[in-house]
């Protein structure tokens, strides 16, 4: 009878977790939906979309380009190290290039990002939603969704790819610095074995991601913080899992567009 | 008969198991100035919040002229909104935007900016704020100054229908004065109708015309705030004397 109610209880257990999935898979859905469709009807906040884009894509620039700089750096030792396995020192410029371009520019500046900026969005909506800023948003006629959520997911979508395109420049950069000063190429070469092997699909399909990544990260710190907990504690949880969930989002939404982009 | 500006009638509103409303029923006439008033926790800002469409009823009614609240979608409810002005407890001034930007969120719609900002700054002289304080920012104003700022907002576009959410909650005895002031001022004047939930029997003598006790998810006593003090009403009595022992039960 007690291992019954155990298996019971186990199953309920599993139930309840399977529930509570579907129901936040839901909720975010749903929230999404309505964020999409206020970006595409009027009335639209301009300056609310100007501020967002310099607060996320302006102020985002030095942490991204660091990351990137540094990133082009590391790629460029690392391929040196182990192409000269095999004789193959030559493809550095052109890997770092690629490397750059469709993977590491997309990814590690869409993390930075999600860091920074998930988290900021998420903690400044938790907190209007505790001070019940969010509610008198309501009272004096203008849809939260409007004003709060729709420019920034438009900022978002927008502003990633340019942040992306300095970034892959910043982390080519990084690879050529590393590869003239430190490996000894040519300049004009490691330039031109850049240029020659980077086509129009690897850039595009580096921005492509981008914009879906500004996308997943603005999502992410509205819908956690305009449906934050009340009190600091709330607004801390917010944070966190604004953060968390961009990032894991991220990664696997990184994984299904190069599996698109691989078979196209 | 004159209809009621704002009714309730038979409103439930639970949370998980809890249940704050269980049947609140409520008339407030045009013009007058009526005080909820009842513990905390006694589902006062919730029974605002479902006018105002913030919080959806589980069950019942609400009214504002002839247009049934609770159900009002989209454009019916935005005209619906446009009627309201609110004072909320802790101001819920937008951080982001100067003092005069706040005053003139609803304006923006409707007017340029300079006379935007030329009517926000003439609603601050209303509230006492002088216009060197139109451009500094929430945070850099003291707790009753941003309830001046908040005041000024919810009258900003001459609202029909004002609530004020615990307009004197932390302020000093002598600002809530001022404050209770202003309210009953600017309700006269602008001939709005006025809600007010709060627990500060000063206040409530001073701005209303009708008093309602809400205890146990129901509105137990309502009438004009003369009778008061001689109603006989148990909780009324309790309540206003700020006793612990009565039918209103206390956490000790």
């Amino acid at each position: 009878m007690a291992v019954l109610s155990a298996f019971h209880g186990f199953l309920a257990g599993i139930g309840a977790s399977v529930i509570g999935l579907l129901r936040a898979t839901g909720a975010l859905t749903l929230f999404a939906a309505q964020g999409i469709m206020h970006c595409f009807l009027p009335p639209w906040y301009w300056r609310e979309v100007l501020r967002q884009m310099m607060r996320i894509g302006y102020f985002s620039l030095p942490v991204v380009g660091l990351t990137a700089l540094f990133t082009g750096a590391v790629l460029a030792l690392q391929i040196y190290i182990g192409g000269s396995r095999f004789n193959a020192e030559g493809v550095v410029a052109s890997i770092v290039a690629i490397g750059i371009v469709r993977e590491l520019g997309p990814v590690l500046g869409g993390l930075m990002v999600a860091g920074r900026v998930s988290a900021a969005i998420a903690a400044e909506l938790g907190t209007m939603r505790v001070t019940e800023q969010i509610d008198a948003l309501t009272t004096l006629s203008t849809n939260p969704f409007k004003y709060l959520v729709a420019p920034r997911l438009i900022a978002g979508v927008l502003t990633l790819p340019v942040l992306v395109a300095v970034a892959d420049i910043i982390g080519i950069m990084g690879g050529f610095l590393v590869g003239v000063n430190r490996l000894n190429f040519n300049a004009g070469t490691y330039i031109a074995n850049t240029v020659n092997f980077l086509e129009a699909g690897d850039i595009l399909s580096g921005l492509y991601k981008a914009a879906a990544f500004g996308f997943i990260i603005t999502l992410m710190g509205c819908y956690h913080g305009y449906n934050s907990g009340r009190g600091a504690q709330g607004v801390g949880t917010a944070t966190t899992n604004a953060v968390v969930s961009a990032s894991v989002l991220i990664l696997a939404a990184n994984y299904i567009l190069t599996e698109l982009f691989f078979s196209t | 008969m004159t209809k009621p500006k704002i009714a309730l009638k038979d409103v439930h509103k639970s949370f998980g198991a809890k249940q704050v409303l269980r049947g609140v029923t409520l008339d407030v006439m045009p013009s007058e100035s009526m005080v909820v008033i009842g513990g905390s926790g006694t589902g006062k800002s919730i029974t605002i919040k479902s006018v105002l469409g913030l919080v959806k009823p589980d069950r019942g009614e609400v009214w504002v002229d002839d247009i049934r609240a609770d159900k009002a979608r989209g454009a019916r409810r935005d005209a619906l909104l446009d009627k309201f002005g609110m004072l909320f407890q802790g101001g819920a001034l937008f951080d982001s935007l100067k003092v005069w930007e706040n005053v003139a969120f609803r304006l923006r719609r409707r007017l340029g900016r300079d006379e935007a900002r030329d009517l926000a700054v003439e609603k601050l002289r209303r509230v006492g704020l002088g216009p060197e304080n139109a451009d500094l920012y929430p945070a850099e104003l003291s707790g009753g100054m941003q309830k001046r700022v908040g005041l000024a907002r919810a009258i900003a576009d001459d609202p029909e229908i004002i609530f004020f959410d615990e307009p004197t909650t932390g302020l000093d005895p002598i600002m809530s004065d001022v404050i209770n002031d202003l309210i009953r001022e600017v309700v006269t004047e602008m001939g709005a109708t006025a809600l007010t939930i709060t627990h500060d029997m000063t206040s409530v003598r001073r701005i209303a015309d009708k008093v309602a006790m809400l205890h146990g998810g129901v509105i137990q006593w309502t009438g004009p705030v003369d009778d008061l003090e001689t109603c006989g009403d148990p909780y009324i009595e309790q309540f206003i004397n700020g006793r612990a022992d009565g039918p209103i039960e206390a956490l000790r």
